[in-house]
C-alpha cells in the first residue's frame, strides 16, 4: 500500500472488477488482499471468526472459506496486538527489556524472563550460580504448570466442558500466589533477570512449593478423570486437526504440538539451559499428532514438570542467586552504605546498565507452547541493536490453516486450542 | 456412557462438600506479601526528615519513563533532607507505571518502595499523576516539630497533617490555572518547556479540594 497511485487513475466507483483494477494499478501484492472479503462465484461461503470470538484466544481472526461445513481454506488474520517490544528492546537497557519480554507470553512471563537472560548472558559469557539457576529451573516450572492449566480450562470450555474450566483456575491460583510471594505481582513478575535473579526467594517460599509437589499430582488426575475418556470428548479431539511429522517440521512447529505429533524434541534435553541436565524427566509425545494427542502430551508434561520441580527443590543448593560479576549485578543492598566502590557499580549499572561485547547470539528456550529464541544484534552498547523473537506461537499459527483444511468448523475451535496460542506472543 | 457420567458427576458432588476458596472482596481483604508491588511509598527517617536526596536514579531505572523528580538545594538550616539535595517535587504517572519495582531497586537510600495498595482506580486521569503529598508517608511526629520550629522538617507537609497515609490521590497541578489558560491544549505552558514529556498537561484544572 504505498502512495505510488498515478494522479490519473480515477477512484474506484464500488464495482468488484473496478477495484481488481485498482489494486493492479497500485501493484498491491495478492497476499495482502488475502484477509479482504472477496466475491466468490462458487459455492463456498467467506466467514469472518474473530477478532471478537471468545474461542480464538485472544484478537486473532480468521477468514474461512466454508464449503458447507467444511473448512476449504483458512487464512488468519494477525496483528491486533502488536506493541513493538522488538523495537522498545532497542532502547532499552538490557535489565530494563526484562519487564517488556513479560508482556509477551503473558501466560509464562518467567520463562520469557529466562531466554532473554539466557541470551544476554550468552552474550556477556557468564555464568548464574547453581542456587539461582535451581530456582530459576523452580519458577519456570511452576509458570508452564500455570500457562497448562490455563490452556486445559479453556480448550475445555471450548468444547463444551464447562466445569474443569473453575478447577484449572483455581489451582493456577496457587502459582500465582508464589509469584507473588517471591517477586510481588502475580504475573508480570520480572523475577528472573540479567545475571540471576531479583533476590533470593523468601522463607515462606518452602511450604508453598512443597504444597504443589504433594498436591498437583492428585489434581491432575482429577481433570483426567473428568475428561480424558469422556465419549464427548473423544469424539470431538480424536482424529481433528491431524499434522503429520513432515509437515509439522517443515511448518516450524515445536513445543506440545510437535511433540503430539511423536517428536521427541523438547530443548530441555535437546540443548540443556540452566541445568536442565540435573534433573530426570520424560518428554511425553503422542503418535497420531491429533487434537487429542496434544491434550496428552501436554497433561503429561504436568506431571513432568512437578517432577523437576521436586527434584530443583529437594537439591536446591546454598548460595549467591546472582552472578558474582559486579560489572553485570547490582551490589548487595548493604554494601551500598559501606563501599564506595559498590555504590559507583549502583549508580553505573543504573543509569548506563552494562556493556555487551558486540556480536550475536541466539539462546532459546522452551516455552509452554514450545521454542521461544531471543536473537540478539549487539554492536557493544548498553542496549540491544536488534532483538529479533522466535516466537513459538507464531510458527505454530502458520500451521494453524494446514490443520483446519477439511474439518468441519465446529472443529476449527478445537484445533485452535489445540496448539495454545498466546496472541501477545505471535503479535509482540 | 453412564458410566463416565457417573464418575464425572461424583467428583462434581465432592466438590461440593469442599469448602469454596471466593474471597469475598472487596469487604474481604488478602493480605500482601512483603513484596507486593503495588502504589508507591516515599519513606522518612524516624527524625522526619525524607529519605529522597533527589538523587533521580528511580528516574533513570524506570523502563517507561513514568518519574519525574525536580530536585533541589536544601537550606542548611532547615534541610528536608539529610545531604545537599532534596526532591521538590516527585512525581509518579501511576497510569503509565508498569510496577515493575526497578526504582526501588534503585534507590540508594532506600526511600521509595512499592506498597501494599493496589486499588488505584479513580474518575480523573490527573488525579492518576501521584505527587510528593500523596506519596509521602505520613510522620507521627509531625505536631511536636512543627511546635519546635515552625519551618523545620515536615513544614513542607503542612496538609499531610491529619490525613491517613496514602488515602487521597492528588488535586491539581501547583500554579497551573493561568499560565495553561492562555498557552493552550498541547503546547507547554511559560515556564513549563522543562517538564519531562510524559507528564500530561492539565488544560482546565479541577478546583482544589472540589466538594
Amino acid at each position: 500500500m504505498t502512495a505510488a497511485l498515478p494522479p490519473a487513475t480515477p477512484p474506484p466507483t464500488g464495482e468488484p472488477d473496478e477495484y481488481a483494477r485498482a489494486r493492479e494499478t497500485l501493484g498491491v501484492p495478492s497476499h495482502l488482499e488475502a484477509i479482504e472479503l472477496t466475491q466468490i462465484d462458487d459455492d463456498t461461503m467467506e466467514l469472518n471468526m474473530g477478532p471478537m470470538h471468545p474461542s480464538t484466544h485472544g484478537v486473532l481472526r480468521l477468514v474461512v472459506n466454508l464449503d458447507g461445513e467444511v473448512v476449504r481454506e483458512m487464512r488468519p488474520d494477525i496483528g491486533f496486538l502488536h506493541t513493538g517490544f522488538e523495537r522498545s528492546f532497542e532502547s532499552h537497557t538490557y535489565q530494563q527489556c526484562i519487564p517488556f519480554t513479560d508482556r509477551m507470553d503473558y501466560l509464562a512471563p518467567p520463562i520469557n524472563n529466562l531466554g532473554f537472560s539466557l541470551a544476554v548472558e550468552k552474550l556477556l559469557g557468564i555464568e548464574v550460580p547453581l542456587r539461582g539457576q535451581y530456582i530459576r529451573v523452580i519458577m519456570a516450572e511452576l509458570a508452564r504448570i500455570g500457562s497448562h492449566l490455563i490452556w486445559f480450562g479453556t480448550h475445555a470450555l471450548d468444547l463444551g466442558a464447562t466445569t474443569p474450566f473453575l478447577y484449572a483456575w483455581r489451582e493456577r491460583e496457587k502459582i500465582l500466589d508464589i509469584n507473588e510471594l517471591v517477586s510481588g505481582v502475580r504475573m508480570m513478575t520480572s523475577f528472573i533477570r540479567v545475571g540471576g535473579l531479583m533476590a533470593d526467594v523468601p522463607d515462606e517460599f518452602s511450604p508453598m512449593v512443597e504444597d504443589v509437589i504433594h498436591t498437583y499430582p492428585g489434581f491432575i488426575d482429577d481433570y483426567e478423570l473428568l475428561i480424558t475418556k469422556n465419549p464427548i470428548w473423544l469424539e470431538r479431539t480424536r482424529g481433528t486437526g491431524v499434522i503429520s511429522v513432515e509437515d509439522a517440521l517443515s511448518y516450524g512447529v515445536s513445543g506440545p504440538t510437535l511433540r503430539g505429533s511423536g517428536v521427541p524434541y523438547d530443548l530441555r534435553k535437546a540443548q540443556p539451559y540452566s541445568s536442565y541436565d540435573h534433573f530426570e524427566f520424560d518428554v511425553p509425545i503422542g503418535s497420531h499428532g491429533d487434537v487429542y494427542d496434544r491434550y496428552l502430551v501436554r497433561m503429561q508434561e504436568m506431571r513432568e514438570s512437578v517432577r523437576i520441580i521436586k527434584q530443583a527443590f529437594e537439591n536446591l543448593p546454598d548460595g549467591p542467586v546472582n552472578t558474582l560479576d559486579r560489572k553485570v549485578a547490582l551490589p548487595p543492598r548493604n554494601e551500598i552504605n559501606t563501599s564506595m566502590e559498590s555504590l559507583i557499580h549502583h549508580f553505573k549499572l543504573v543509569t548506563e546498565g552494562f556493556r555487551t561485547p558486540r556480536g550475536h547470539v541466539y539462546a532459546a528456550v522452551e516455552s509452554p507452547r514450545g521454542e521461544l529464541g531471543f536473537y540478539l544484534v549487539s554492536d557493544g552498547s548498553n542496549r540491544p541493536y536488534r532483538c529479533k523473537v522466535r516466537a513459538p506461537s507464531f510458527s505454530n499459527l502458520c500451521a494453524l490453516p494446514y490443520m483446519c483444511r477439511g474439518e468441519l468448523i465446529a472443529d476449527v475451535v478445537a484445533v485452535i486450542g489445540s496448539i495454545d496460542i498466546v496472541l501477545g506472543d505471535v503479535d509482540r | 456412557m453412564f458410566k463416565e457420567i457417573a464418575k464425572g458427576m461424583a467428583f462434581t458432588l465432592k466438590q461440593m462438600l469442599s469448602k469454596p476458596i471466593t474471597l469475598q472482596w472487596p469487604e474481604e481483604q488478602k493480605p500482601s506479601p512483603p513484596r507486593h508491588r503495588g502504589r508507591h511509598i516515599l519513606h522518612r527517617y524516624d527524625n522526619g526528615l525524607e529519605k529522597c536526596i533527589g538523587c533521580e536514579l528511580c528516574a533513570a531505572a524506570c523502563p517507561v519513563g513514568c518519574i519525574y523528580v525536580g530536585s533541589a538545594e536544601n537550606d542548611p538550616a532547615h534541610p528536608v533532607s539529610p545531604g545537599e539535595r532534596y526532591a521538590e517535587r516527585y512525581e509518579i504517572n501511576l497510569m503509565r507505571c508498569i510496577y515493575c519495582g526497578y526504582c526501588a531497586e534503585a534507590c540508594p537510600t532506600e526511600a521509595i518502595t512499592l506498597g501494599p495498595r493496589y486499588e488505584l482506580a479513580d474518575y480523573r486521569r490527573e488525579r492518576l499523576v501521584a505527587t510528593k503529598e500523596d506519596l509521602l508517608e505520613a510522620w507521627p511526629g509531625f505536631e511536636k516539630s512543627l511546635a519546635d520550629n515552625p519551618r523545620g522538617a515536615g513544614a513542607d507537609q503542612r496538609e499531610q497533617a491529619g490525613r491517613a497515609p496514602g488515602v487521597s490521590p492528588r488535586v491539581a497541578w501547583e500554579d497551573r490555572e493561568g499560565a495553561v489558560g492562555q498557552a493552550g491544549r498541547g503546547s507547554p505552558a511559560a515556564g513549563q518547556e522543562g517538564l519531562a514529556p510524559h507528564v500530561p498537561t492539565v488544560a482546565t484544572p479541577p478546583k482544589r479540594n472540589p466538594g
